[in-house]
């Protein structure tokens, strides 16, 4: 009984599990430094970029930076009445501040962010402060504009007093804060963002049916054919993998449009009426259409690589018990597949989810989604932080389905190949 | 022992239907250019244990698998108990399958997997827990219904196949090389396995395999398959001492090949002219003189010097001794066959077994088999 609570020791009398870490360690070392180039190139390549968006849209110093002392005067004042003059002098300082770097504009731009109406009081305001004299500011300010006695003004640019905001969040769920400081819905005309939300999931979620569903059949073809010709199928699943995306979403482009050929074939076979022509692109079915068909490939293959291990045998005794086709399609085959289904349309949901170049190119003003928005906000508007802050919700949808996935099914079921 | 227990097995199988399972003039073909099966006649009785035996491409689990309904018939009719088949689905044959590789549903306990059949059959959940309880038990296996099928050894999975096959009372089941993925210990056992579940239940077995021993050991009667026919259908021992073509001889145990030309054939007998001696042999497939034949002879028929009773007594050259334990191989040029084996038994009589001797080799002209030429 004692051999075995004793310690073993190697022959030399060192403890064995010492030797053995030590034995172990080179061979962990050599493993780190294996990984280390591709750890490096993913911590610059993923995660500080996603840090730095992160950051940016939450960032709000820059009128914290502007208006520093205002806001320090800002601390005593409970945003009842309109401040006291120690206020309106703290203003007026690094308001002229501000002129003389001349970044009153801005300054404009920001608060106007918060609140319409401050573009053209602050270019009143930098007119008339230069014939301001020393003391009273207040009644001085004041008598520029009458929206500068007005205190909603004055509150909202105490709003803008934090460093960090969550505001650029809300206005991507059509929200705001209002003058109250309660976060409600714009008004009903001016949301944009929840619709593209919803119209995102629910092309995300029909394209990946439709995937399903179509792709269901080719992977079980491809799993059962006889090599020469599942080796001929694969190449035809693979095909649209070496042509560009951009020159698949033209040629559809082409097939759809009203003058196109499948509108022609339609026409030639009677189904529609020539001078009735239906619109098939720049409307959601362009976008239904050329992404189910460029993420098709998605679906088949995580399909058709759990499909492959499945034994033939398997439906034969599911038939020899006595079971119809159907029965041993549907209790013995179909379970199996379970796990190249979560995988295949898992994969092509998330893809679907941020997709950007076909929506943009066949989806027209009803059938994009809210990556065309992002990329619109990156490039047009420059709202950075807006962007940012769409890119980091999206990013979080896909890893609560990712969560749920996992709840429901498991990841470790997933078969990717 | 085994022999006597399948005679008398043989004799109650004759009270019954003879021709349960019928095979008639069947043809098969895949690619319309080769026949896999070549006009096929067989019949199985019912409550018969028969094993195809073949080598691979032989034909015998395309033989099973038309009998199960997975290939149809190019040519010909298969009828089961009386009614043709070709035309029912295989879910409606109701016989029973055990596969290759089990082909236990994987996502499925062993409970669901054998409740599978019953399931479709709409049996009542009280009756079907009965069966399978009965199942697993004739396969010893009870406790182990709610174990999934990975958690079970290779040879636990193969007998949860035979009791789903059996759990719905087929009155057919087919066995599809079913212990050919065990280690040789476990086969062995599986084999006495299945053939007491067997005899215990009656039903009738069709069973596929390319392993002789396996076949011996288990059948009532085997099918020796060659190039897409039945070379040779009979019992065990029958099929062991009696071959009736050279290439069952060679296909079943071992065997010692001597190719030659009958030069005289008379009362039973036929001498036979080597290249350089002659034997006498017992005419089986030869008729008369001058016809090419290949005298198949077991080893253990043949002994070292022999008293004089024998007919055939020729000298021979020790080659090669190979302890064997229980026995010793020994292999001896024999006229002009370097590859005549014989087994000795280990006993103490010292024979003079040494290499390079020259000793007298004997035989009876009876185990002498005169068969076609190969």
């Amino acid at each position: 009984m004692s051999s075995e609570t004793k310690q073993i020791l190697t022959t030399d009398g060192i403890p064995l599990e010492v030797s053995l870490k030590k034995a172990e360690r080179k061979n962990k070392i050599k493993a780190f430094l294996l990984v280390a180039p591709l750890l490096f190139f993913l911590i610059i390549t993923y995660v500080f970029p996603i840090g730095d968006m992160l950051f940016r849209s939450v960032d709000d110093k820059m009128v914290t930076q502007m208006l520093p002392k205002t806001f320090k005067a800002m601390e005593n004042w409970d945003g009842q009445e309109l401040p006291e003059e120690e206020v309106f002098a703290a203003f007026h300082e690094d308001f002229i501040k501000l002129v003389e770097d001349k970044r009153e504009g801005k300054l404009s731009t920001q608060l106007n962010y918060t609140k319409n109406g401050f573009k053209s009081i602050i270019k009143k305001l930098r007119r008339a402060s230069k014939k301001f004299e020393e003391g009273n500011y207040k009644e001085q300010i004041m008598s520029v504009h009458k929206r500068w006695a007005d205190v909603e003004y004055w509150r909202a640019i105490q709003r803008r007093a934090p460093e960090f905001t969550g505001q650029k969040y809300l206005k991507g769920m059509d929200m705001y804060v209002n003058e109250e400081g309660k976060i409600v819905s714009v008004e009903e005309d001016r949301r944009i963002h929840r619709v593209l939300w919803l119209r995102t999931l629910e092309i995300a979620f029909f394209v990946t049916v439709f995937c399903f569903l179509m792709a269901y059949p080719i992977a079980h073809l491809l799993a059962t054919l006889p090599m020469k010709y599942s080796n001929l199928l694969m190449i035809c699943v693979l095909l649209p993998f070496w042509t560009s995306l951009l020159v698949r979403t033209a040629s559809w482009m082409i097939l759809l449009q009203q003058q196109g050929i499948v509108n022609d074939f339609f026409v030639g076979i009677g189904l529609v009426a020539d001078d009735n022509r239906p619109e098939m692109m720049y409307n959601k079915t362009g976008s239904y259409v050329a992404m189910t068909q460029i993420l098709l490939p998605f679906m088949v293959l995580p399909l058709y690589s759990v499909m492959k291990t499945i034994s033939p045998s398997l439906m034969r005794a599911g038939k020899s018990l006595g079971g119809t086709p159907f029965v041993a399609f549907w209790k013995v085959y179909f379970p199996l597949t379970i796990p190249g289904i979560g995988a295949g349309c898992l994969l092509v949901f998330i893809l679907a989810i941020g997709y950007y170049i076909t929506p943009a190119l066949v989806g027209g003003a009803s059938g994009t989604l809210i990556s065309n928005q992002i990329a619109f906000h990156m490039k047009s508007t420059l709202d950075w932080s807006f962007a940012s802050a769409m890119g980091l919700m999206l990013l979080s949808g896909v890893l609560v389905i990712y969560w749920l996935y996992n709840k429901i099914v498991g990841i470790d079921n997933i078969k990717l190949g | 022992m085994i022999f006597t227990a399948t005679n008398v097995l043989n004799s109650k199988i004759t009270s019954m239907n003879k021709e349960f399972v019928k095979f008639d003039k069947v043809d098969k073909s895949y690619d319309g250019k080769v026949l896999v099966v070549k006009d096929l006649q067989l019949d199985i009785a019912e409550g018969e244990f028969v094993t195809m035996l073949g080598p691979s491409g032989s034909g015998k689990t395309t033989c099973l698998m038309m009998l199960a309904g997975f290939e149809t018939p190019t040519h010909g009719e298969i009828y089961l108990d009386g009614k043709a088949i070709s035309s029912i689905p295989p879910h409606k044959r109701g016989i029973g399958m055990v596969f290759q590789n089990y082909a236990l549903f994987p996502h499925m306990t062993v409970y669901e997997n054998l409740a599978f059949p019953l399931r479709v059959r709409k049996v009542s959940k009280d009756e079907a827990d009965k069966k399978i309880d009965k199942a697993l038990s004739m396969v010893s296996l009870q406790g182990f219904a709610s174990r999934m099928p990975g958690q079970l050894s290779g040879g636990q999975q193969q007998r949860v196949a035979v009791a789903r096959s059996l759990v719905f009372d087929p009155q057919l089941v087919l066995m599809d090389e079913p212990l050919g993925a065990l280690d040789k210990n476990l086969r062995e056992s599986m084999q006495y396995e299945i053939k007491h579940i067997h005899e215990s239940i009656g039903v009738t077995v069709v069973y596929v395999t390319h392993d002789q021993s396996e076949a011996l050991t288990m059948s009532n009667r085997i099918a020796v398959f060659n190039d897409g026919k039945v070379q040779q259908l009979s019992s065990p021992d029958e099929l062991y001492e009696k071959p009736v073509n050279s290439f069952v001889a060679e296909f079943i145990g071992e065997n010692n090949t001597f190719a030659g030309e009958v030069s005289d054939i008379s009362g039973g007998k036929c001498k036979v002219k080597l290249s350089n001696a002659e034997i006498l042999a017992n005419p089986i497939s030869v008729k008369g003189k001058g016809e090419r034949t290949t005298v198949s002879l077991r080893p253990e028929r043949a002994l070292i010097n022999p008293d004089g009773k024998m007919d055939n007594i020729h000298k021979g050259k020790i080659e090669e001794v190979i302890y064997h334990g229980d026995h010793t191989r020994v292999r001896i040029n024999l006229l002009g066959n370097p590859e005549f084996i014989l087994k000795v038994p280990n006993s103490s009589s010292n024979l003079d077994i040494k290499l390079g001797n020259e000793i007298n080799i004997g035989w009876n002209s009876d185990d002498a088999r005169a068969l076609d030429p190969k």
